[in-house]
């Protein structure tokens, strides 16, 4: 029994394929075919058919002899991305045909996928690059594969464009309109986001000093910032354009509104939160208050303020798109979306939430890197 | 008492009330007592017998109620803003942002003094509790012994020629504490200072002091003071003598007589 090592991923796989092709024809083209076997009638995978099923359960039984975990998942990687790539390029020409057994052999074809991941994430590499490059793989894997199960889902089953454009053709429409998605980043995220996060943020730490230092601003602007706070602020973007103007100023303001007051109450909250043991031991060193804020409590604080930045850091994003959509000059992602949407150019609005997930992700990173480089100190970075 | 040595904290008819939900609580009632230069005071007595809370009204950290005291001839707010004293509190308090180098360097950057005057004191404050090698370490990678040995140099290095250590070493195990204590003595030696020590282990108050001041609960008071007769030179050995354990008889006899008053 050592040199079998059966996963219920692969044995389902194999089950699958089976049943898909006992099943019978993959496709309503096929059905057509084999019904006038006199008539030409051209349908999906004439020719790998066979191939597919014969990639797919060959890759499954080999994963389950015992082998090293680096071999095994090369070849259910190999497996699972060949029969996926030939079930996707099979069905061009033929969208919204597919039947049951296509479905099947796409869940095998999951499965091995998922089998592959499983054994990725539970190896232990012995060096530091195998292991990032591990960490990196895993969920770059994971998330390929859903864009995959989009692909097939949404080719298979004919799903109206207007409601789920497949990846592939927002890729294409990225791809094909690079210089106005640049445009519109440029607008959106280096124009309202950056600065209205960066003003936003910076008077928020102000003013939670100056409420540090000042009882009366304590005492009443930090309840009123608790409730600000939870109000949805966006609703104030059409009075910020009234303001402001079309341009990425109403859009900034809206930004510096937003990222505000969660910066003020993480301040305030970080400020509080160095010990009193610290605290006496400045004061038996009789050192004032800007030397015990520099020195003590401002780099207590910075976890708070470090979680402030990164919550800002998205609802800036939220706040700028969203605030285009209550007028702008005819540019920026949320312009976009909101104008190509009434156009039907689903693949445009899906282009632009692309690229302002990635643009968030990179900023969130970013964000998060000089985070554990300044608090390399809390626990919670260092680990222990 | 050797009168002679002027007084560095003098404290009479001191008393403190605290105000608490549960209404006042006396922490301190009547304490007089005279603390010369050069003296190695321990206080010793139960939670609550307002030992640490005397130490923190000699460093400013709490406000008398009644009665007077001085800090080397002044008030001790004066004192506090003359830097008067090193205080060592019970956890090393070291900040985990900084390399201990830089954490005994945090009162010499709040004095405002030149670098290289900084360093020649990290340097040998670092000397003097063993920890050199470690300058660049951070607090957390050493162990608790280590960074309370840390958190003296840090009062050391401030160069007060008072020393008030609140139970330094009570969350330290024997062995370190035994160590530590010797190195306490042997910089005590060394330095000519006056070091207020408050503990709650008799052997440790008798092996470390020229006098041990009883304390005793509710209200916070001295019981009994106590001239050690030891030589100022004492190894850890000194502790099986039958001197040493007179004196620790006595201040077993000083807690229990402070007990019983509740009884």
């Amino acid at each position: 029994m050592k040199a079998l090592k059966p996963s219920w991923q692969a044995v389902l796989a194999i089950v699958l394929c089976l049943v898909a092709a006992i099943w019978g024809a993959m496709s309503v083209p096929e059905v057509a075919a084999w019904a006038q076997p006199t008539a030409t009638i051209d349908y999906p995978y004439m020719g790998t058919k066979g191939l597919m099923y014969g990639i797919a359960i060959v890759a499954a039984v080999l994963s389950m002899f015992a082998l090293a975990p680096a071999l095994e998942a090369l070849v259910l990687f190999a497996g699972s991305t060949a029969a996926a790539l030939l079930l996707l390029h099979g069905i061009t020409g033929f969208e919204g045909t597919a039947r049951a057994p296509y479905y099947l052999l796409l869940t095998a074809t999951w499965l091995l996928g998922w089998r592959c991941v499983a054994v990725l994430s539970s190896m232990k590499p012995s060096n530091r690059w195998m292991s990032t490059t591990l960490k990196l793989a895993v969920p770059a894997l994971f998330g390929v594969w859903i864009l995959v199960l989009w692909e097939a889902i949404t080719r298979g089953a004919g799903i109206p464009f207007i409601l789920l454009p497949p990846p592939s053709s927002v890729g294409v429409r990225i791809v094909n309109s690079l210089p106005v998605l640049w445009a519109d980043v440029n607008q959106t995220i280096f124009h309202s986001v950056l600065i209205g996060y960066l003003l936003g943020c910076a008077s928020g730490f102000i003013t939670a000093i100056l409420a540090d230092r000042f009882v009366f601003l304590r005492r009443g602007l930090i309840p009123i910032g608790n409730m600000v706070s939870a109000l949805p602020i966006i609703g104030v973007a059409p009075i910020m354009v009234m303001w402001f103007g079309f341009d990425w100023h109403s859009k900034a303001a809206v930004v510096v509104i937003m990222t505000f007051f969660p910066m003020l109450v993480n301040t305030v909250a970080g400020l509080a939160a160095s010990g009193h043991m610290e605290r006496d031991l400045m004061r038996t060193y009789a050192s004032n208050y800007w030397q015990t804020l520099a020195k003590l409590r401002l780099p207590a604080a910075a976890p708070f303020i470090f979680n402030a930045l990164k919550i800002n850091s998205t609802l800036a994003l939220i706040g700028a798109i969203v605030a285009e959509f209550f007028g702008t000059p005819v540019v920026g992602i949320g312009f976009r979306i909101s104008t190509e949407v009434g156009r039907m150019n689903v693949d445009m609005v899906w282009a632009e939430i692309a690229v302002a997930a990635l643009a968030g992700s990179v900023f969130y990173g970013v964000v998060a890197l000089i985070e554990r480089a300044a608090t390399f100190w809390h626990p919670s970075v260092r680990g222990g | 008492m050797t009168a002679v040595k002027p007084a560095v904290v003098a404290a009479s008819k001191l008393g403190l009330t605290f105000q608490t939900n549960d209404g006042p609580v006396q922490a301190l009632s009547d304490v007089d007592l005279t603390i010369g230069k050069g003296e190695f005071v321990s206080f010793i007595g139960p939670s609550g017998c307002g030992k640490t809370t005397f130490l923190r009204v000699i460093a400013d950290l709490e406000k008398p109620t009644s009665g007077s005291i001085t800090v080397n001839g002044m008030t001790p707010e004066q004192a506090r803003e003359k830097r008067a004293y090193g205080y060592v509190f019970q956890a090393a308090a070291l900040f985990p942002w900084r390399t201990i180098e830089r954490n005994v360097a945090l009162p010499l950057e709040i004095i405002g003094l030149p670098k290289a005057e900084q360093a020649k004191r990290i340097k040998r404050t670092m000397e003097l509790v063993n920890l050199a090698g470690f300058e660049k370490k951070y607090p957390w990678q050493l162990s608790g012994g280590m960074q309370q040995r840390a958190s003296i140099a840090r009062a050391l290095a401030f160069e007060a020629d008072l020393l008030l250590m609140d139970e330094p070493f009570g969350a330290l195990d024997e062995i370190v504490r035994d160590h530590l204590n010797e190195q306490l003595l042997r910089l005590w030696a060394a330095t000519d200072k006056t070091i207020c020590f408050v503990t709650h282990s008799i052997p440790e108050a008798v092996y470390l002091s020229t006098r041990i001041v009883v304390m005793s609960p509710r209200p916070g008071r001295v019981t009994d003071v106590i001239e050690s007769t030891l030589p100022r030179e004492r190894p850890l050995d000194i502790r099986e003598t039958p001197e040493f354990l007179a004196i620790a008889a006595r201040v077993r006899d000083g807690l229990r007589a402070g007990h019983s008053y509740e009884d």
